[in-house]
């Protein structure tokens, strides 16, 4: 063998271990664990076909699991990365308090979800939290935002958009900073409006920014659970379970590892899914410079 | 001109919804640190003459062991980005810099983490872990996230905009392949090293659900497992309590980003510009 190939192979053996190990691994044995029955002791478990994929379509907690991740997901990702435009745009112009302003949106991204947490569950508290406070001024009554399977959701997802929105700004500012002057130059001089150079030049330049958001706006949707852990663990009435929840539970309170497996493929394949969409879709539209 | 002419409307009309945003976004925040200050009875009521106190986050300091749960994520954090940073260096090198057979397909199936992250690998991970008798360390929580797609992937970008000749030239004056590495690309992807160490520290101090799953004891649980087990078991409802300890844990993190913020900020973007 060739000495740089040996040497190669050298440098790169510890991190591959460890992302087999951790990463690659892992997800191969979650598929194969998913055709077999939970393990009972040390013998090994039989083999299970498609039963675990049959059980898993038959428990009304999965299906609503996955609706409720799906509303999770198209109310959080484009109200995050909408709001995150907006946030960047204001930020670069020259706004009074401009500095002030910026922090104030990426704050929540320094926070751990678990802090956000514990800080919304005090802001959403019947009567004393902020949330009952305001609305009383309004003659609001009380109400229990958490406890209450119509709101609780609603509740998780302004939590998520009010963590993510900041963090998302910062990828927008950045594109924003390195666009070129001079075509707004030239737009104002041909008096075209604001509004118009936004839609026709801004945007469009600010597609490969948007791609890269969307992908980690779906992930995250998927990934992060920390603060239904903390506030609502699921509930009330599996209201707020999304998939991973689902699989945390499967996994860790009920010790059904072969049900956790298999709802476990069934997230890893919704996010391949959506980055081969977004890849797709947003893709074509992206034109890099 | 008529353009010109609605224009300080408009600009004054932005900067109020900017402000408005900005408000909204402070207000948790603001809400909590009130909380957190003044004594109990004035959670409830606002008055500008409430008199401030320390007292809430001496009694949340002293309810539960914080100051173990800090230096077990100082420790945490520390060995994650050590070790992520001589890995990573390793690997991005030879696949900026070495050529051998498979190179890029191995390289795609390393990026493919970027998409699959070990977050949501639990069951697997746990039962790996398990199996080597390491639950319940803090090596369990670090080994997920050691072998990092994104700090290879990062690195690998920097060392390829390093020019050749440098490279060529350290080589001429008998230099090995590690002694360039350290010499050359190591000095001059500085600034990467610092945009993926803040992202990768503020990653790992706010990590919760794995180290939650994997620890079960004071002397390895993180801040934020900490946080969770005193806000859950000890304190229902005493809120003044629960927002100073939660503040606390937080303050570390928050303090030096607003110190270090450009630098934060511009870490962050070059992180994310690839």
């Amino acid at each position: 063998m060739r000495r740089e190939t040996i040497h190669a192979w050298l440098l790169l053996l510890p991190a591959l271990v460890l992302l087999l190990a951790f990463t690659h691994w892992p997800a191969i044995a979650t598929l194969i664990d998913s055709f077999y029955a939970t393990p009972h002791g040390s013998r090994s478990p039989p083999f299970a076909g498609l039963d675990n994929y049959v059980g898993l379509t038959q428990d009304p907690v999965f299906w609503q699991a996955l609706r409720n991740n799906a509303w999770y997901a198209v109310a959080t990702i484009p109200t995050s990365i909408v709001l995150a435009l907006l946030m960047a745009l204001a930020v670069n112009e020259a706004l009074p308090g401009r500095a002030i302003l910026r922090m104030a949106y990426f704050l929540p991204t320094m926070l751990p979800m678990i802090a956000v947490a514990n800080i919304w569950m005090f802001f959403y508290t019947p009567d004393y939290g902020l949330f009952d406070r305001i609305m009383a001024v309004f003659g609001g009554g009380r109400h229990n935002w958490l406890g209450d399977a119509s709101t609780a959701l609603p509740a998780m997802i302004a939590v998520a958009v009010w963590k993510e929105a900041g963090f998302f700004m910062i990828f927008y500012l950045a594109a924003l900073q390195t666009m070129p002057t001079d075509l707004r130059e030239a737009a104002s001089l041909e008096g075209s409006s604001r509004w118009n150079y936004f839609q026709r030049v801004t945007l469009p330049l600010l597609m490969p920014t948007t791609l890269f958001v969307s992908v980690n706006a779906v992930i995250n949707a998927f990934r992060v659970i920390d603060h239904i852990v903390v506030m609502t663990r699921g509930g009330p009435d599996n209201a707020t379970t999304l998939l991973l929840y689902y699989i945390y539970e499967a996994g860790f309170r009920f010790w059904d590892t072969a049900t956790a497996a298999t709802a476990t493929v069934v997230l890893l394949t919704i996010m391949a899914l959506a980055a081969v969409l977004q890849f797709g879709v947003i893709g074509k539209r992206v034109h890099y410079r | 001109m008529i353009v010109a002419d609605q224009r300080p409307i408009g600009r004054g009309l932005e900067t109020l919804g900017a402000w408005l945003l900005g408000l909204i976004w402070l207000l948790p925040l603001l809400y909590a640190a009130w909380t957190a200050f003044h004594p109990a009875i004035y959670a409830t009521h606002f008055s500008p003459l409430a008199p401030l106190t320390l007292a809430n986050f001496e009694t949340a300091w002293q309810a539960a062991p914080f100051s173990r749960y800090l230096l077990n994520t100082v420790i945490l954090v520390t060995l994650i980005l050590a070790v992520q940073f001589v890995l990573c260096t390793l690997a991005a090198f030879a696949f900026a810099r070495l050529t051998f057979r498979g190179r890029d397909l191995l390289f795609a199936v390393v990026l493919l983490q970027l998409m699959v992250m070990p977050d949501v690998l639990l069951v697997e991970n746990y039962r790996t872990v398990v199996q080597f008798h390491l639950a319940d360390t803090i090596v369990a929580i670090a080994l997920p996230y050691l072998g990092s797609a994104f700090g290879i992937f990062l690195l690998r970008q920097t060392f390829l905009t390093i020019p050749q000749p440098l490279d060529d030239a350290a080589r001429l004056e008998g230099c090995g392949l590690l002694a360039r590495l350290w010499r050359v690309y190591v000095p001059l992807a500085r600034p990467t090293y610092i945009a993926y160490g803040l992202v990768s520290v503020s990653y790992h101090w706010n990590n919760f659900l794995w180290p939650l799953i994997i620890t079960n004891s004071v002397t390895t649980r993180p801040l934020t497992v900490g946080l969770a087990v005193f806000a859950t078991t000890d304190q229902g409802i005493d809120w003044s309590i629960v927002t100073a300890a939660t503040l606390m844990t937080s303050a570390p993190l928050l303090v030096a980003f607003l110190l270090f913020q450009r630098q934060f900020v511009q870490s962050f973007m070059r992180a994310g510009i690839r």
